[in-house]
């Protein structure tokens, strides 16, 4: 093969090297450096440096310099009038050692960059443009045959320096979507933020209703969103559980006050007045627009039942959204572990009893089991922090006895669960 | 960022004042600088010439070559004189195109490289 055949598919091969690395890169000062490197080693160069133009303040920063030695001024001034200048001449490539250099590299380049440029070995210059733009430049030392450049080397170099200019451009549309996108993705959590706030601060205003259940919508909130993420729902799905727990007994702000906070069991016609609010609630959330759209239905059917003897609605088994199914069961749990002002508490192992007799019934078997898990690592110390210990209070459960009772039915629900996959 | 230590180490022996670094199958950015690091650290641990073996080396491409000139600066500013050993009849010719070998001198493998310099600390010139 003849030597200006190997030189021509050298040549071919860096650019095609230099596409690849500008396409590829995803980092900045490591596409700069690759560019640099690939235009370096296409003509055999010894030294180079790739600059950044930025508009403000005015100057050439230093992204990439091969073979300058250390001390090499990271940016250059560079003012605004120039840059166009250099934009305008189209991509022309400069060379400082030529015969009218001086006066030519004084006027494009100015004082400070034509004299520090040579001071580096700095020989050829090439402005990078996109887009009529003077995005960068290029500067590259002597061959290392020691030759002077040939019109079609310069040509090559031009035709890099357009590449590498298109590159520089294409990253910086990247950075600003980026920044973009880091901006909106700021302005979102900030509006998830507030909007949870606000969430909690209206559930502390429906319990603020109920004397003897402050914290209770809160509580469901929690309960609600250990449930989900024990049963393996995405952050998306537990962030809208734990709201409509928040949330799901909003309709009682319709419900006279002295009903809800009536010191003894409420009679039939004050029954139907309090059975108002599932609906009610429903009603107020509905022209709201949540992130999560299932949220309505959480208050709405908070009171149905597996089984169908629940209200408003009367649904059955899969009728139910899933959200509302934990919601049901989280209000309950809230509801028998926490003093009312017609009873006290029940003692935990009434709790599961309670469970045990309802799954299936009242609440969903599998919502069951996944609070039973939840509850049972809490126990194992399997997790921390321990939030469900938290809200029932630290002398509530207690391990030893708790403990088998919900091995026990969990492996009993499990057992349930297995039937009814096998079709038993 | 990528870090130009990262990846496998390059392989290289030192007889006496001469390092032999050895050269990946493909000399790209990477391989390229891991090359150039381990001649500087040879010249700061104290060798007096440079060794680089090709012998493992199908291709070298643009990349390649600019990182061998920073070898070659490195050599020369250590004023250690620098062999390229076991370079393909391609490669060999298109360090003489590019003019890497007004530089460095070749030699047909590292044994002969070490030779070569061998000559060149009695006072052979290169």
């Amino acid at each position: 093969m003849s030597g200006e055949t190997i030189r021509l598919l050298h040549a071919f091969s860096a650019l095609a090297d230099l596409s690849e690395q500008i396409a590829e890169t995803r980092d900045f000062g490591e596409m700069a450096r690759s560019a640099l490197h690939v235009i370096l080693g296409a003509l055999g160069l010894r030294r180079g440096a790739v600059a950044e133009y930025e508009q403000e303040p005015g100057a050439l920063r230093l992204v990439a310099a091969w073979g300058l030695g250390e001390d090499v001024p990271a940016s250059f001034a560079f003012d605004a009038g120039r840059a166009e200048l250099l934009a305008a001449a189209g991509g022309d490539v400069l060379q400082l050692d030529a015969a009218d250099a001086p006066d030519l590299s004084r006027r494009t380049l100015g004082y400070e960059l034509s004299v520090a440029l040579p001071a580096l070995r700095l020989r050829l210059v090439a402005p990078l443009v996109a887009h009529g733009e003077l995005v960068g430049l290029l500067a590259l030392g002597d061959k290392a045959t020691e030759e002077a450049f040939t019109p079609d080397e310069r040509e090559v170099v031009r035709t890099m320096a357009r590449h590498v200019g298109v590159g520089i451009h294409n990253h910086r549309l990247l950075r600003e979507v980026e920044a973009r996108a880091g901006e909106n993705r700021q302005l979102y959590d900030n509006l998830r933020s507030i909007y949870r706030d606000t969430v909690r601060a209206f559930a502390a205003a429906i319990d603020c209703k109920d004397k003897y259940t402050q914290g209770h919508s809160e509580r469901v909130g929690k309960y609600s969103e250990i449930i989900a993420r024990e049963l393996g729902w995405s952050e998306e799905q537990i962030e809208g559980v734990a709201v409509g727990g928040y949330l799901h007994d909003v309709g009682k702000l319709v419900v006279e006050r002295d009903i809800i906070n009536a010191p003894y069991r409420i009679d039939a016609k004050q029954s139907v007045e309090l059975n108002r609010h599932p609906a009610a609630g429903y009603e107020i959330l509905a022209p709201i627009r949540h992130p999560d759209a299932d949220i309505p239905l959480m208050a709405r059917y908070h009171h149905e039942r597996i089984d169908g003897r629940g209200y408003p609605d009367g649904l059955t088994g899969e009728q139910i959204p899933p959200a509302a199914k934990i919601v049901a069961l989280a209000d309950s749990f809230d509801a028998m572990t926490t003093d009312r002002t017609y009873r006290r508490r029940k003692e935990f192992p009434e709790v599961v009893a309670d469970l045990r007799r309802n799954a299936g019934k009242q609440f969903d078997a599998g919502v069951v089991l996944a609070l039973c898990r939840a509850l049972l690592k809490e126990l194992n110390g399997d997790a921390r922090p321990r939030p469900i210990t938290r809200l029932l209070g630290r002398d509530y459960l207690e391990p030893d006895s708790a403990r088998p009772l919900l091995l026990e039915l969990i492996a009993d629900l499990e057992a349930a669960a297995h039937a009814t996959a096998s079709g038993v | 960022m990528v870090n130009a230590t990262a990846g496998p180490p390059v392989r290289s022996e030192r007889t006496g004042d001469v390092a032999v670094v050895h050269a990946a199958d493909y000399l790209n950015r990477l391989s390229g600088e891991r090359i150039e690091r381990a001649c500087r650290e040879h010249l700061r641990a104290g060798c007096r010439a440079l060794v680089v073996d090709f012998s493992e080396t199908s291709v070298v491409n643009s990349i390649g070559v600019s990182i061998l000139m920073g070898v070659i600066d490195t050599a020369e500013r250590a004023q250690a004189p620098l062999v390229f050993a076991g370079a393909s009849g391609q490669a060999a010719q298109l360090f003489e195109l590019l003019g890497l070998t007004r530089h460095v001198s070749l030699a047909p493998d590292s044994r002969a490289g070490v030779a070569l310099l061998a000559q060149y600390a009695q006072g052979v010139a290169p």
